[in-house]
């Protein structure tokens, strides 16, 4: 039995480079040993994602894309499609905890300089895929045309109305029509199922080849190629398959008991998942009371709502996030890893947490009083981070690194 | 020459034309996916003129109409509101409605054909959400003299949709192209002048 087995997989060996694949991916990839908590993130997203993609392809089989019936199919799903309701969501549920993984590994590239040289591709693979979850979240939200769905997009699409001249066309081009309506909403599921997630696994392949051509950052941000024994394997790494493997489901089994408490207790998550105005279908001729996009977006959104001008206040969010793409250049310092950083990278990093954390409460809330001049000061500071991030970071004082990585 | 050896002039000449002709074409294929995005036939015929009777909006009422899939603003302006105009020309952005759209028969102080009735857009100039009609005085803030406000992002108008000074919305609402087929009955979306929008 073993024999065939062994001959048949020289059989496809010779034909295409399964075993090779194998060694350079998993058996013999060798990853620091010195992985910790924040080093579970990259492995969670990757089954976030294959989970999106399944339920999404099972939605889909009982969805209308059609303003008419929109609305309805979803409550199809909820009620009358066998595990329709499980499927929904375990979806929006699943949107959400993309999210809250994605931004807890983009910590952890900011924690131990998983950016700098040489993985700068690395992380602009990574932002790349960030730039498709967003859009992803986006088009997925309009789907249910609840009247959130619908004021969300009218509200987003409408920023482009902000390009002096070409910006009233564009968003008639963006829309296919004079406002938001059912020929939108039928473009958005066809991105929303076809275009992006393709767009997107691919980056996933360049992001993990990227990484693994380079190899991996530690909490120690240091190379741990410089050691190598006898047969160039590095003395502080470990092959990922089987210890890494091994970790991840471990940490696949902590994040399952959380993700299944709130499908199973809290899917709305008191409305911060799913929005309450959006049990109500589309309507265009009247805006809920508060506007305000799904959590994981409202930084960005307090940014534009912190700005007393449009075009700047656009241009402004926009910038919120495309500045992320310049990290790897803007970080200054001679080491990676905030353990051997000194008092001046820990404190901004810290003011950056809070004021990013602060502004996702603001975009949430009603833009009145003293809480608009709150979300101008964390605009200042989230921006100030990375503008003054050269500086700070060359100045900062650093610890001695050690030679090999710490346990 | 020796049927070996390379002209790397010419290949050079043609991998050139090639990728020029070539970029040309995948140029010329992509405009149709490109302008396939563009309204269709369908919604173009649905943003068709709508009429309406306006003898039932009794002074100071708001009806709203869709027009294009949009809210059109209705209303049946008082003498007070109307006055109310010039007391707040100071804290409006674009008082005149110069920078704001509107047609030429609009481009006047009260922005409408006939000073009571205004027909605006009803869409906030900042990002699209509907605004809120306040026409009671001092509802919004003190000092209020009547007019629109958006719950979103907190932008205001005044009575003839002019904007405030210190809001985040850029324009005044916009007036849609109407005209008054009779003393009671109007058309949107169309003029006698300027013709379908």
């Amino acid at each position: 039995m073993q024999a065939t087995l062994r001959s048949l997989l020289g059989w496809v060996d010779a034909r295409f480079p399964l075993t090779k694949l194998w060694n350079e991916h998993l058996a013999q990839y060798y990853a620091p040993r010195n992985f910790n908590f924040w080093y579970y993130f990259g492995s969670l997203a990757l089954f976030v994602l294959a989970l999106q993609i399944i339920t999404g392809i099972w939605l889909a089989m009982s969805y209308t894309p059609t303003a008419e019936s929109a609305f309805d199919s979803v409550e199809y799903i909820m009620r009358e499609v066998p595990w329709g309701w499980l499927l929904r969501y375990l979806h929006s549920t699943g949107a959400s905890f993309f999210f809250i993984v994605i931004y807890l590994h983009m910590f952890r590239g900011l924690l131990y300089g998983s950016y700098k040289k040489p993985r700068e591709l690395v992380w602009l693979f990574g932002m790349l895929i960030f730039l498709c979850l967003m859009s992803e979240a986006f088009m997925g939200y309009l789907l249910p045309w609840g009247n959130m769905s619908f004021w969300g997009a009218q509200v987003i699409t409408s920023l482009f109305g902000a390009i002096p001249y070409i910006g009233d066309g564009l968003v008639e081009w963006i829309r296919g029509d004079y406002n938001v309506s059912g020929v939108t909403l039928n473009r958005f599921f066809s991105l929303h199922v076809v275009a992006i997630p393709l767009i997107f696994v691919g980056l996933v392949v360049f992001h993990i080849l990227s990484l693994h051509e380079v190899g991996s950052n530690n909490p120690d941000g240091i190379e741990i190629k410089k050691h190598k024994n006898q047969e160039g394997i590095p003395l502080d790494g470990v092959p990922f398959h089987p210890y890494y493997t091994v970790k991840d489901l471990m940490g696949l089994a902590g994040f399952l008991i959380i993700f299944c408490a709130v499908v199973f207790f809290v899917p709305d998550m008191g409305g911060f998942f799913l929005e309450h105005p959006n049990f109500e279908p589309a309507d265009p001729l009247k805006t809920p009371v508060h506007i305000a996009p799904v959590w994981y977006m409202t930084p960005y959104y307090a940014i534009l709502r912190a700005i007393p001008d449009k075009l700047t206040g656009v241009l402004a969010m926009f910038a919120s996030v495309g500045i992320w793409f310049f990290i790897p250049w803007l970080d200054r310092s001679p080491v990676n890893s905030i353990r051997y950083r000194g008092y001046l990278c820990k404190g901004a990093l810290t003011l950056f947490v809070i004021s990013f954390l602060t502004l996702g409460y603001l975009g949430s809330q009603p833009p009145e009083g003293s809480l608009v001049l709150m979300a101008r000061i964390c605009s200042v500071v989230y921006f100030l981070f990375f503008l003054l991030m050269p500086i700070y970071t060359r100045f900062d004082k650093v610890k001695p690194l050690p030679d090999r990585v710490t346990d | 020459m020796n049927a070996d050896e390379m002209d790397s002039d010419r290949r050079r000449f043609l991998t050139a034309t090639a990728t020029v002709i070539g970029g040309i074409g995948a140029a010329c294929a992509a405009f149709p996916f490109i302008a396939s995005w563009n309204p269709g036939v369908k919604a173009r015929a649905l943003g068709a003129p709508v009429e309406v009777d306006i003898s039932k909006i009794e002074p100071g009422q708001k009806i709203t109409v869709a027009w294009r899939g949009q809210p059109i603003f209705i209303v049946h302006r008082t003498r007070q509101e109307l006055d109310g105009l010039t007391i707040v020309t100071e804290h409006l952005r674009d008082p005149l409605s110069k920078e704001s759209v509107q047609p030429s028969y609009a481009d006047n102080i009260y922005r409408s054909i006939k000073p009571d009735i205004l027909v605006l857009i009803g869409i906030c100039t900042h990002l699209g959400c509907v605004p809120l009609y306040k026409p009671e005085l001092g509802s919004v803030e003190p000092g209020w003299e009547g007019g629109f406000f958006c719950p979103c992002h907190g932008s205001k108008y005044d009575m003839a949709g002019r904007v405030y000074k210190g809001v985040p919305a850029p324009l005044n609402l916009v007036v849609p192209p109407y005209q008054f087929l009779s003393e009671t009955q109007i058309r949107i979306g169309e003029d006698k002048k300027e013709g379908a929008a």
